[in-house]
């Protein structure tokens, strides 16, 4: 059975400017032990989406609708209840910023043993013994005196190993990591990703890692959604998205991605801005900034919005073009900056 | 295209920020060491990266370069005047030749200043007038930069971040300077809108021969604006090189390290690459360690490392490094390789360093040892 179900999620949110669809029927799967990624741009609906499976969304104007199964217990309609016992114990959250996300005036031990104590009957003695065995496991250098250390008293990345232990205390089977290391230097970003991928596979977790990075996806991801104006645009596992991308917003960000190992070549940026999502374009959402319309499928483009179709095995593309066309676009791009690889 | 004339050169910069004590005698009682002796040389129409992670002092460099901070000692030569001698009126003039770009496109435009007005400026400050008016001027630049002039008399509120970044660049080349300090100019922006604002400096630099200092965290971004590079750590420079030559041949651990940890949008690559973790913390600049600055943390780090402070010396094509021990492991291709890849195995180094640069070194390391750890039992500070 499939451990984590997301269909036909709806997210919008009253404004004063209006209703806006953050989220607009978003669909994915996500299996124990493995990594999906989702990849998007500010205000494209990953961290819409990313906290309304966390069930975040409880302010007053918002509506969630469609289902997202857990295990087989649907969250959109499940109890408060249900849901504390379930945050923090069968899914947790990491969120990009450690410095805002750990409580000021206490320290860092009891706020460990409080993520304990929620879900679990025991001393007090035996929520410090686990705090501490925690804060071993994430890497953290004398632990023991860590426990009465307060959050200023860290560093950024040792802040986020905080966070990640205390999301793992209760052995969460599934971890949502919102930009985890965005706020982190690269070379503490690599020990929070290694660290990440170590205890996923000690836990076989699932993780939904939501990033802008697609370094960081190549190197954690076995299955991407690329979303775009609150609608998933293109889902396709590792290699297909990275070598076969069908979508040309995904051809767009893989060609105006600066990499470290070419140098040189002129970034095919990709033009124009994301849309708002109060007024979104009309057709497909991504038309205006498209690089691969073309005179003949214009009209198309901009009047009908185009459904998500599987053009391969397990890839999924929103795009009128046709295979040909949407293959052409794709190579010719990326041989202009990767020069043919 | 780079040319031959030297517009910058930086000699033994210093920044130091006291720390005091006691509220009226103000006791100095230590100092954060920032900026601790760099060197600097930039010519016409060229980009300088520098490099390096939070807390080296790249922001601080790129700030005491242009007198926005006042540099504790060192010299500052622009265009052969040395500015750190010159009154802050003596400055004024010079600022129209120099100029900044800064991170943040939301805290960086005065709200209440139109997008006129804030592009405008620098000729109310300088007291220019341009042929056909300020208005025109404005326009022109603002059409320059991909802004629509017609947004002339529009906040900044009503525009989104990349925009804001146009918006900062125009002010930044309204006056056509010869010399601009990036300070991570594109890393608060989403990745599509990156692409943008790094092809529009590279236009406006081929276009006006401006150079930049282009202070950026990602190594990525470095190598696709930058001719040559910087790496700092702890306030130090510790590697200088041409952009190829330091990302297909760096010396010096610490960019060893960093180009290993910079994760590339290439799943096959990443699957085959080897990843140096760095332990532990960068040390305070409070209290900068002895001898080399990255000793602390480097796996390679011998007796030597912990007393003697290693020298910047030039390995050849000015290529400099300072690190008692340099790698002479030649990347190839700007990768860090696992051992089984097969790739390792490389043929002819492009930069054969000189041999008698080699001799000199004592016993220096052919190779980087295999599995990147800290010595069990080793406590990083």
């Amino acid at each position: 059975m499939t451990f984590l179900s997301v269909s036909d999620l709806q997210v919008s949110f009253s404004t004063e400017d209006g209703t806006v669809k953050a989220v607009d029927g978003v669909s994915f799967n996500v299996e124990r032990g493995k990594t999906l990624a989702i990849v998007g741009e500010s205000g494209s609906g990953k961290s819409v989406t990313s906290q309304a499976i966390m069930a975040l969304h409880t302010g007053r104007g918002t509506t969630v609708t469609g289902r997202i199964e857990l295990d087989g217990i649907d969250i959109v309609t499940a109890s408060e209840e249900k849901l504390r016992s379930m945050r923090g114990n069968e899914m947790a959250m990491i969120f990009q910023d450690p410095f805002s996300s750990l409580h000021p005036f206490y320290k860092i031990g009891s706020q460990l043993a409080e993520a304990v104590h929620a879900h679990h009957k025991v001393s007090k003695k035996e929520a410090k013994a686990e705090a501490l065995r925690m804060l071993n496991k994430v890497g953290i250098s004398n632990p023991e005196q860590r426990l009465e250390d307060y959050p200023h008293q860290l560093s950024g990345g040792m802040r986020q190993r905080v966070m990640i232990a205390m999301a793992l205390i209760n052995g969460p089977e599934l971890l949502i990591a919102d930009e985890p290391t965005t706020a982190l230097d690269v070379t503490v970003q690599a020990q929070i990703l290694e660290l990440l991928a170590e205890l996923q596979a000690e836990f076989n977790t699932a993780i939904i890692l939501i990033t802008h990075d697609l370094g960081i996806v190549a190197d954690m991801a076995d299955e991407i959604v690329v979303m775009y104006g609150g609608r998933i645009v293109e889902k396709a596992g590792l290699h297909d998205l990275f070598y076969k991308p069908q979508m040309p917003y995904t051809v767009g960000l893989l060609s105006s991605v600066p990499r470290l190992d070419s140098a040189g070549n002129r970034l095919l940026s990709i033009g124009g801005q994301p849309p708002s999502l109060i007024n979104l374009p009309t057709g497909c959402v991504f038309n205006p900034r498209c690089a691969a319309k073309n005179p003949e499928i214009a009209p198309r483009c901009e009047s009908e919005r185009p459904d998500l179709r599987e053009v391969g095995e397990n890839q999924f593309v929103r795009c009128h073009l046709d295979d040909e066309q949407r293959e052409k676009f794709a190579t010719t791009r990326l041989e202009e900056v990767f020069g043919g690889e | 295209m780079v040319s031959d004339q030297e517009i910058l050169k930086v000699t033994d910069l210093y920044k130091k920020f006291p720390i005091t004590k006691g509220a009226l005698l103000k006791k100095e009682v230590g100092s954060v060491n920032a900026v601790n002796g760099i060197n600097l040389t930039l010519n016409e129409s060229e980009t300088l990266g520098l490099v390096g992670e939070s807390g080296c002092g790249k922001s601080t460099a790129g700030r005491a370069i242009l007198r926005l901070l006042e540099p504790t000692s060192g010299k500052v030569e622009f265009e052969g005047t040395d500015i750190t001698t010159l009154s802050r009126g003596e400055m004024v003039p010079m600022r129209s030749r120099m100029q900044m770009i800064f991170q943040d496109p939301f805290s960086s435009l005065n709200p209440r200043h139109t997008v006129g007005s804030i592009i405008g400026a620098p000729y109310e400050v300088q007291g220019i007038k341009p042929a056909g008016g300020v208005k025109n001027a404005v326009r022109e630049t603002m059409e320059r930069v991909g802004l629509n002039p017609e947004h002339f008399n529009r906040y900044p509120n009503e525009f989104s971040g990349g925009q804001r970044q146009r918006i900062g660049i125009a002010r930044a080349v309204t006056l056509r300077p010869k010399f601009i300090v990036c300070d991570e100019p594109v890393s608060a922006l989403d990745v599509s809108i990156q692409a943008q604002v790094i092809n529009l400096l590279q236009d406006l630099q081929d276009e006006f021969g401006i150079a930049y200092l282009f202070v950026a965290h990602d190594l990525s971004v470095v190598r696709q604006i930058s001719d040559r590079v910087a790496v700092m750590y702890l306030g130090h420079i510790v590697e200088q090189a041409s952009r190829d030559d330091l990302y297909t041949h760096p010396y010096h651990p610490y960019t060893h390290a960093l180009l290993s940890a910079v994760p590339v949008p290439d799943p096959k690559v990443e699957a085959q690459r080897e990843r140096i973790v760095l332990r532990g913390d960068l040390p305070s600049p409070i209290n900068l360690p002895s001898g080399c600055v990255f000793s602390t943390r480097c796996w390679q780090a011998q007796d030597k490392c912990h007393t003697d402070v290693p020298e910047l010396q030039d390995m050849g094509n000015g290529h400099k490094v300072a690190c008692h021990f340099p790698i002479m492991e030649f990347l190839g291709n700007s990768l860090i390789i696992g051992p089984d890849s097969g790739m390792t195995e490389q043929p002819d180094r492009v930069v054969p360093p000189p041999s008698e640069v080699l001799q000199s070194l004592q016993g220096g390391r052919a190779t980087r040892p295999k599995g990147i750890d800290y010595a069990e039992g080793e406590e990083p500070i």
